[in-house]
């Protein structure tokens, strides 16, 4: 057992580092001088003082110093949780910027992820016994799963917030409030939450209906299914049996599927304006901010890896072939 | 008598038409005794063993009867043939290596299987650990999950399971495969121990391996194409065979003794019609060096002697 979570911890932290330096490369190698685009913000100043401005921004950056030392700076920085400043915040820590983005994103992502999970898999097992709901629902669930993300949620901000006027069409909250602790302030949250979440929603949800319904009907013709059927045992236990081992690789779809969801959310917040970390991104690359681009991968990254080895613990608990693995097996 | 079946016919649904895989089978099977059912792959040995117990999606009831124990098994009635499963007629499937919830340990599987049919594991529990111990398993097996036992192991856990509630019936279908002759020898006689023991009443060994059922069964049933071809002690099918298909199917065997290198052992020519379309008259006839005129006719499956039945026109004459 220690074995075998040192073994996956050592791999993440494998993947962490790989990751981190690609991402501390993609930003440098992108064109563009982010130093030059932040003083041409600046209006009516001379040669000198630009030239000046250049020197300072440079400096404060740290962009002056050879790369190899700007590669070490950056883990120095990266393990006391320093992202650097943000060029687009004007010097804003990166780490208060994104700290500000993530509760968005978050209350956008995990709703998202689990209850299309669960609602797919429930609703997958459904139509794998019921002919007609089979029938509507297979059509359904590939459009579903086949649908960009950004172009489901153009269709919906278009008819339910455009056309019908039924939601707001952008933004976290409403232009004329400010965050604060009141109902109505609340309301207008979730009002403005419906959107991007169905987005994000229902493309997931397709995709794990038809997975639930294609595995279930695997098992059922499994060998332990007929077994279970030529001794006469009810249908409730054999369901119960099949339903239980296709969630297996539902499982480990859940951590495969983390990484695009999070894209996922990327474009589907671009899309609403949602202030959350996807709409960070835009705008940092819009801006060429390297360091507020790399903190918000880093956060990703995390994410994601930390994601993934959550449902390495769970499989380990509901796969009993998992644990004989591990024990390297007595049969 | 335990298992009469009279004139059963189960066909397969193909895009192609029906194929007649059982196709009028007369026979019965008394108490205790274990009849080998033996026949080339496709001869429809599998169909008649599974029609007993369950009629799988393809496979379609067309007419005959089936009793046990003088109840008639509604074997056309996937719901009505629950009652008998296990508690009656019980199987030791082809697969029996994967036959076991991956996801589940042993001892909990058989706890709800138990219960779904209306049994407390409690009463159960002193003869499943009684039965552990008679196939040479140890108690923790039940504690294990499928995946932690060896092929063998798995597949005499599976038979403790399939004859739990001493089942009147009990089929095994090629249960000795895929094993290795050693393995083959102590499954065969578990089996045999199975029926001394009273834990099943009899049972019919499906499997195109001769050689096992000359070791374990008391008698033979020889099928060709979908049809019977003969039946007889095991005894009389190995010594005195009367059917040219038995006799050939026999005499293909190795013998003890014999140095094939100096005597080519010899096959059947040819191979078994289709049976989409199977030919009219006798089905061995474009295969049989005996096949006359007569063998244009379909040849009833009649008793020459008592436990002895053929289907063919040589032995039972053209006027029977």
């Amino acid at each position: 057992m220690r074995r075998y979570f040192g073994r996956k911890l050592l791999t993440y932290l494998m993947t962490f580092f790989v990751a981190a330096t690609i991402d501390w490369l993609i930003p440098r190698f992108m064109p563009g001088d982010p130093v030059a685009q932040l003083v041409s913000r600046s209006n009516g100043i001379s040669p000198e003082q630009a030239k000046a401005l250049v020197d300072y921004y440079t400096r404060l950056f740290g962009l002056d110093k050879p790369l190899p030392v700007q590669y070490l700076n950056f883990w120095n920085s990266l393990i006391h949780g320093d992202l650097g400043l943000s060029v687009y915040g004007h010097g804003t820590p990166v780490t208060d910027m994104i700290m500000a983005a993530v509760p968005y994103t978050l209350a956008l992502l995990i709703p998202a992820i689990l209850l299309s999970w669960w609602a797919g898999n429930t609703f997958g097992a459904m139509a794998a016994r019921r002919k007609w709901l089979d029938n509507t629902a297979l059509p359904v669930g590939y459009v579903l799963t086949a649908t960009p993300y950004m172009w489901l949620a153009l269709v919906l901000s278009f008819v339910l917030a455009f056309s019908f006027r039924l939601f707001p069409l952008s933004g976290g909250y409403g232009f004329n409030l400010e965050p604060t602790f009141t109902w109505l302030f609340f309301t207008d949250l979730v009002a403005h939450w419906v959107l991007p979440f169905l987005s994000l929603f229902l493309v997931q949800f397709g995709g794990w209906a038809i997975g639930m319904r294609n595995m279930i009907i695997y098992e059922l013709e499994s060998d332990y299914s007929r077994y279970l059927e030529a001794l006469g045992a009810p249908q409730g236990l054999i369901r119960k049996y099949a339903f239980r081992n296709a969630m297996l690789p539902q499982i480990t779809g859940l951590a495969l599927q983390l990484g695009v969801v999070v894209s996922g959310s990327l474009v589907t917040e671009i899309v609403f304006s949602y202030p959350g970390v996807g709409h960070l991104v835009f705008a940092a690359i819009q801006s060429n901010d390297y360091f507020l681009l790399q903190g918000i991968f880093m956060f990703i990254i995390i994410g994601v890896l930390l994601a993934n080895f959550i449902v390495d613990i769970v499989y380990v608990v509901v796969d009993p072939r998992t644990r004989v693995a591990m024990r390297g097996g007595t049969a | 008598m335990s298992l009469q079946v009279t004139d059963l016919m189960v066909y397969y649904r193909t895009l192609a038409g029906d194929v007649k895989a059982l196709d009028g089978a007369t026979f019965s099977i008394a108490d205790k005794e274990i009849m080998g059912l033996a026949g080339e792959s496709g001869c429809g040995k599998s169909t008649l063993g599974n029609s007993l117990i369950r009629l799988d999606g393809r496979m379609k009831y067309i007419g005959g009867k089936v009793n046990l124990d003088g109840a008639e098994l509604p074997i056309w009635d996937n719901a009505g043939m629950n009652e008998f499963r296990f508690r009656e007629v019980s199987v030791i499937p082809q697969y029996a290596m994967s036959a076991m919830n991956p996801t589940r340990k042993i001892g909990k599987m058989i706890a709800e299987l138990v219960e779904s049919r209306g049994t407390q594991f409690s009463e159960i529990k002193d003869e499943l650990e009684k039965r552990i111990d008679h196939v040479g398993l140890t108690q923790d097996v039940v504690n294990r999950y499928p995946i932690e036992l060896s092929g063998g192991m798995k597949q005499r856990m599976v038979m403790v399971i399939s004859t739990l509630f001493d089942p009147s019936l009990l089929i095994a279908d090629e249960i000795t495969s895929a094993l290795d002759v050693s393995t083959q020898r102590a499954v065969a006689e578990t089996l045999v121990s199975f029926r001394d023991h009273g834990y099943v009443k009899s049972m019919m060994v499906i499997t195109h391996d001769v050689s096992i059922l000359y070791q374990i069964a008391d008698s033979i049933l020889i099928m060709y194409a979908g049809k019977l071809a003969e039946k007889a002690s095991t005894k009389t099918i190995i010594d005195q065979p009367r059917h040219p298909y038995t006799q050939m199917l026999v005499s293909s065997l190795p013998e003890v003794g014999v140095r094939y290198a100096d005597k080519k052992l010899t096959g059947i020519p040819g191979s078994p019609p289709s049976l989409l379309v199977p030919p009219t008259g006798c089905r061995f006839r474009a295969r049989c060096p005996l096949a006359f005129a007569k063998c244009v006719e379909e040849p009833p499956f009649v008793e020459i002697e008592k436990d002895h039945s053929v289907a063919c026109w040589k032995v039972t004459g053209p006027n029977a």
